[in-house]
Order: C-alpha cells, then structure tokens, then sequence
C-alpha cells in the first residue's frame, strides 16, 4: 500500500505532530510524504530526513501558504490517484483539511485513529474515549486521522526521501487568509510537553491562574493546560484547552488543580503516565483517576508545593 | 438570506456512556438524549444573525430516528423558523448526512449552512468539512468568532497555537465552536409556540443518498481502565512522592 502523509509545518520546520503519522503510516505501506506551503523547499529538505520515508511531494505555491483546506484538499485528492491512503495528524489543520479530502474522494474517514489492526482495520475512541470502536473499511481508498499520543514518534533524522516537486490546482478562490493570532511561550508545547500543569475554574481569575499555576509549571520545566471552564471563563486563551473537544495529551506527569474532572476533560488527558490531583473535594471524580491524590485547598498546597521544589 | 443549521441528537453530555456487554455499541436504552451541544451553538448563532438583519430565516435539519423531532422542536423553540428531519432508523454516517445535507441546501439555497464542529458520540469532526467539499463552497471550522460583510463572511477560527482568522466567498459553511457564543434556554411560550412551527419529514432517498455504512464496526469495547491511586496527607508527601518519580 502506498500512503500520503500530510506534513505539518509553519513553512520553516516540520512540526512534531508529523512523526507519529508516519509511524502510523509505516504500519499500511510505504511512506510518502506531502509538504505544500509556500516558500517550504527547506522544510521538505527536512522531512525527507524523517526515519522511514520514500518519496517527498513537495507542492511550493502561494494558494498553499496557509493551508486553506479549499485550495489544498484538491491537490491531495489529485496526489491520492497514485496512493492509497492519505494520513494526517488530529491536529486542528488536519481535522480541516482530511473530511474535505474524503468526501472529494467519496470515502468515509477515519477520525482519530489509536491503532492500525489490519489493512482496512483501525480502533477509534467514540463517546469521549469512554468507548472504543475497531472498524473496518470498505472504501477503495482510506483517509486517516492519527491521534498523536497513541503513536511512537519516528525519528526525525537517518531517512534517506527524495524531494519531487508537484504542481496541483491553484487558488480556488473562495476563501483567503486574513490573518493570526498565535500564542507565543517558553513554556513546551502542551502535546508534546513531558509534564503538564493544568488549572481548572477553581483559579478564579486570569491574574490568579498565573500567580498559582505558572510558577509551579516553570519549577518542573511543565506545559500548562486548563479546563474548559478556565477557558471559557478567559482565564488563558483557547489553546490551552485539554479535553474531548481540545488537545489530547499524554504526559509522564499531569497534575491537575483545581479540575473536577467531566468526562470531556478526561478524555484529553487520562493516558498521562501518571496523573496527580489536588483538589480540595475528596469525592471529586478527577481522584478516580488519579495516582496520587493530594485533598487540599490549591491556593495553600499550590504555593507551598513550588516553594518546596 | 437563509442559514440551514445541522442539529444531531445525541447522548446528553452529563451522561457516562456504558459499552453494551456483547460488545455491539453503547447502550443508549433509557438514556437520557439531547441536542448535540455544539449545534446548540450553532442554532444560537443562526439566531443572533437573524437578530442582527443578516439572515432572514432560520432552517434547521437533523437526520435521524422519529425521535430526532424533539431535537428539532428545541432548535424552534430557541428561534429557529421551521425545520426539517430526514428520517431513518439507520446510523448514517457523517459522508451520508453530507451528502443530505447537500441535497437540502440544492433546494433551499442557505447563504449560511452551520454545523457543530463534532459530534459528541461519534466524535468524528468531519460534517462541515465534508458538506463544503460536496458542494465545492468555502469552510470556516472551530469558529470563535463570525462577522457577516456583504457577500462574504469573515470566521475567526480555533487553532492548535491560537486564532486564526479566514475571510470566505458566500454561500459558505462554518463549524461552531465552544467559544462561539453561550446558547440561550427556551422560554416557556417559546416552547409552546414551536408546536405549531412546520416540521417537514423527508427520507434519505428523497435526496438520493444511500445511507450503507461505509465503515464495519466490528467490536466496541471498554477502554482500559486505570488502577486505584493513592492519597498522600499533605504536600511534604507529595514532594517525596515526585523526587522518588525523579521528577523533582
Ligand atoms: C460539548 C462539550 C465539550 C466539552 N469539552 C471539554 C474539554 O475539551 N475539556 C474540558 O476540560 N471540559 C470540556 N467540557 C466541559 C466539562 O463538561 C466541564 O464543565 C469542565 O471540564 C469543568 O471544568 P473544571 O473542572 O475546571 O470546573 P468545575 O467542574 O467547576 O470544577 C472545579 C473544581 O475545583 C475544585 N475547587 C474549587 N475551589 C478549590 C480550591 N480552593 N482548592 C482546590 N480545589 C478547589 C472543586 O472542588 C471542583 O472539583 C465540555 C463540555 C461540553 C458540553
Ligand atoms: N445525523 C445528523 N443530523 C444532523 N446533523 C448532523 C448529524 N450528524 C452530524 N451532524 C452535524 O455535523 C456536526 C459534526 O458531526 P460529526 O462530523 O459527526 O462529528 C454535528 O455537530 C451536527 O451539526
């Protein structure tokens, strides 16, 4: 089988959440690799090095720059006339663009996958990952979404692809980029973070979110994650969102504070390693989960934890 | 203009959902079932534009079971005008309800059509995406934030490092997100009032679509579950207990 990977990037680097597709890809066939951007012949320089990988299609036009799914998701319908499944990343940009490349392709995608069983056979979580469905295919062509924790990464270096350039459709003309606002941090990226420090709505505000959490996150060198609730409640901005319908992580450590722990929120964090809970509810479902719990009032334990690491 | 807005009946969020013990699915027999929340979202912003001038009614659709018209009634009920199931028994997949959704909008011609982001019980996240491929129109997913201008309408998105913002060519799709407004309840008299909105029925096969499943299910089962943890009595214990992880 050949498969098509989409490479995530910012038309700079390749971006982390592209290896564990291609190991999942590794898994059907042979790995090929799609960088479309512009300006991005150095990022295809780049993922042809990815442990691994056969070809690399590298697809250098303005109509690709930001990704916009209605200029690229024809490209990839074209590129799919010579491969059997396309693969990308359950990231935000690939949720966009893989159902717009199925339903040009009259295919049924497969969201999200945590595994590959077979050739046409893959096991998804459904109902917030307090299910998990096996399915099989009965489509000519497969269109994957890979959930990044559920994947070794490959290695990023010791691949020998080679770069062939492709031309696809240009500009469809519907829709444009106006513009971004990306949150800039020091802290590690929260999916690819080895520890995770999450606030809840406990943290009242947005100036006591970063008194309580922040400190505690820059001690362990720890991503910082919230609830919902500390979203919607403009405590952070919306990146930070773990859960169901936010960023699914995996961390060695994740410490929750001040979380109850709703279904949505587990389901984007309860693969951690290990999960630590401070809450000042004993019966709080969060400490269903938990390996250690710690029953206190953040606002005390919190500060008192950072000054003791 | 129109909005044709998607509404799925689901499992209630509040609900823990229970894997069957013969490993077909997740019992949904006396369970609690609600509108999907986000396609309340999308409802309520369907409302706020007709509140503001902008559209002028409001359809909305929902392919599901009979009982799918109480999911339809709560759409009316906030404000939506009238509303149209397109009725089965089967569970159809998002590329079906895709592609009933296209046959809709090639009837009533929406400048608008909204659609959740994802499903709660499937969560799939392809819907929108999928109706906007079919019918060769402009997406705006995970809306945080949308602006109609003239003929186009600008979508301020939910991305992994941020916002992102997209100006679209109408008639366009956009997916809602959780950020995109706070739906309202239904008043008492709105409840009684949609009652007497129309609620057209169709079929499937009105539009052309065979609903075959394309994927098998072959087994649903539990995911793992996690050991029993400890309680540590105070925060001196907690930090012996991650120096020993060697996190600290
Ligand atoms: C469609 C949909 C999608 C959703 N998606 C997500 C998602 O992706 N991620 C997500 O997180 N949620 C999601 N939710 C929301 C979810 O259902 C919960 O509402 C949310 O997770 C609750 O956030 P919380 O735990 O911070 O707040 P609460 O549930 O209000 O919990 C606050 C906790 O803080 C504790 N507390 C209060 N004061 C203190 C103190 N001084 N010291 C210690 N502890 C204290 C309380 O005991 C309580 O347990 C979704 C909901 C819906 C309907
Ligand atoms: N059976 C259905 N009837 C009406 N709308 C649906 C149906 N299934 C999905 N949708 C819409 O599509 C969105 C995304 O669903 P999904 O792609 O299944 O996660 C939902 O939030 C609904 O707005």
């Amino acid at each position: 089988m050949k498969t098509l990977v989409w490479v995530e990037h910012d038309n700079a680097s390749v971006k982390d959440a592209t290896l564990a597709v291609v190991t999942a890809a590794s898994k059907l066939g042979e790995v090929h690799l799609l960088v479309a951007g512009k300006g991005c012949g150095a990022v295809a320089e780049e993922a042809a090095k990815i442990e691994g990988v056969g070809k690399v299609h590298l697809a250098d036009d303005a109509a690709y720059e930001h990704a916009l799914a209605e200029n690229v998701a024809p490209l990839i319908a074209d590129l799919m006339g010579h491969h059997d499944a396309f693969l990308a990343p359950a990231t935000t940009t690939g949720k966009n663009i893989a159902p717009r490349v199925a339903a040009l392709l009259d295919v049924m995608q497969i969201s999200d996958i945590l595994s590959v069983e077979g050739e046409k056979t893959f096991t998804r979580p459904i109902y917030a990952g307090n299910a998990i469905a096996t399915v099989e295919s009965t489509d000519a062509k497969l269109v994957i979404t890979v959930r990044g924790t559920a994947f070794a990464k490959a290695a990023p270096t010791g691949g020998s692809g080679v770069v062939e350039a492709v031309s696809g459709p240009s500009d469809a003309g519907t829709s444009s980029f106006v513009g971004s606002e990306l949150a800039k941090s020091e802290r590690p990226e929260l999916t690819s973070a080895k520890i995770i420090v999450s606030g809840g709505r406990a943290l009242k505000d947005s100036e006591t979110f970063k008194q309580v959490i922040f400190p505690l996150a820059d001690k362990l060198n720890a991503g910082v994650g919230a609830s919902r609730a500390a979203v919607d409640a403009g405590y952070v901005p919306n990146d930070y969102q773990v859960g169901q319908t936010g960023k699914i992580v995996a961390p060695e450590v994740y410490i929750a504070v001040g979380i109850s722990g709703a279904i949505q929120h587990l389901a984007g964090m309860k693969d951690s390693k290990t999960i630590i809970a401070i809450n000042k509810d004993e019966d709080a479902p969060i400490f269903q989960v938990a390996d250690i719990g710690l029953v206190a009032d953040l606002f005390n334990a919190v500060p008192e934890l950072t000054g003791k690491l | 203009m129109k909005a044709l807005v998607c509404v799925k009946r689901v499992i209630d969020y509040n609900v823990k959902p229970r894997v069957k013990s013969d490993g077909t699915g997740v019992d949904l027999a006396n369970v609690k079932m609600s509108m999907n929340p986000f396609d309340e979202i999308a409802v309520e912003e369907a409302i706020r534009l007709k509140e503001k001038g902008v559209v002028t009614e409001i359809i909305a659709l929902s392919v599901g079971p009979q009982k799918a018209q109480e999911t339809l009634r709560t759409a009316l009920a906030m404000g939506a005008d009238r509303a149209i199931l397109v009725q089965t028994d089967d569970e159809v997949e998002p590329l079906a309800v895709a592609k009933i959704v296209k046959g809709v909008a090639g009837e009533e011609a929406p400048g608008l059509i909204i659609t959740g982001k994802q499903a709660i019980d499937d969560d799939s996240n392809q819907v929108g995406q999928m109706v906007a491929a079919l019918m060769g129109r402009p997406q705006g997913t995970f809306a945080n934030e949308v602006t109609v201008e003239g003929d186009s309408v600008v979508v301020k998105r939910e991305v992994d490092g941020g916002l992102e913002t997209v100006k679209l060519a109408l008639p366009a799709i956009v997916t809602t997100d959780l950020r995109l407004n706070e739906p309202r309840y239904a008043s008492l008299p709105n409840i009684m009032k949609a009652k007497s909105k129309p609620l057209a029925t169709k079929a499937p096969g009105d539009y052309g679509v065979d609903t075959a499943p394309r994927l098998k299910t072959l087994k649903v089962s539990e995911p793992p579950v996690r050991s029993a943890g400890i309680k540590v009595p105070d925060v001196d214990a907690l930090v012996a207990k991650l120096k020993e992880m060697g996190v600290a």
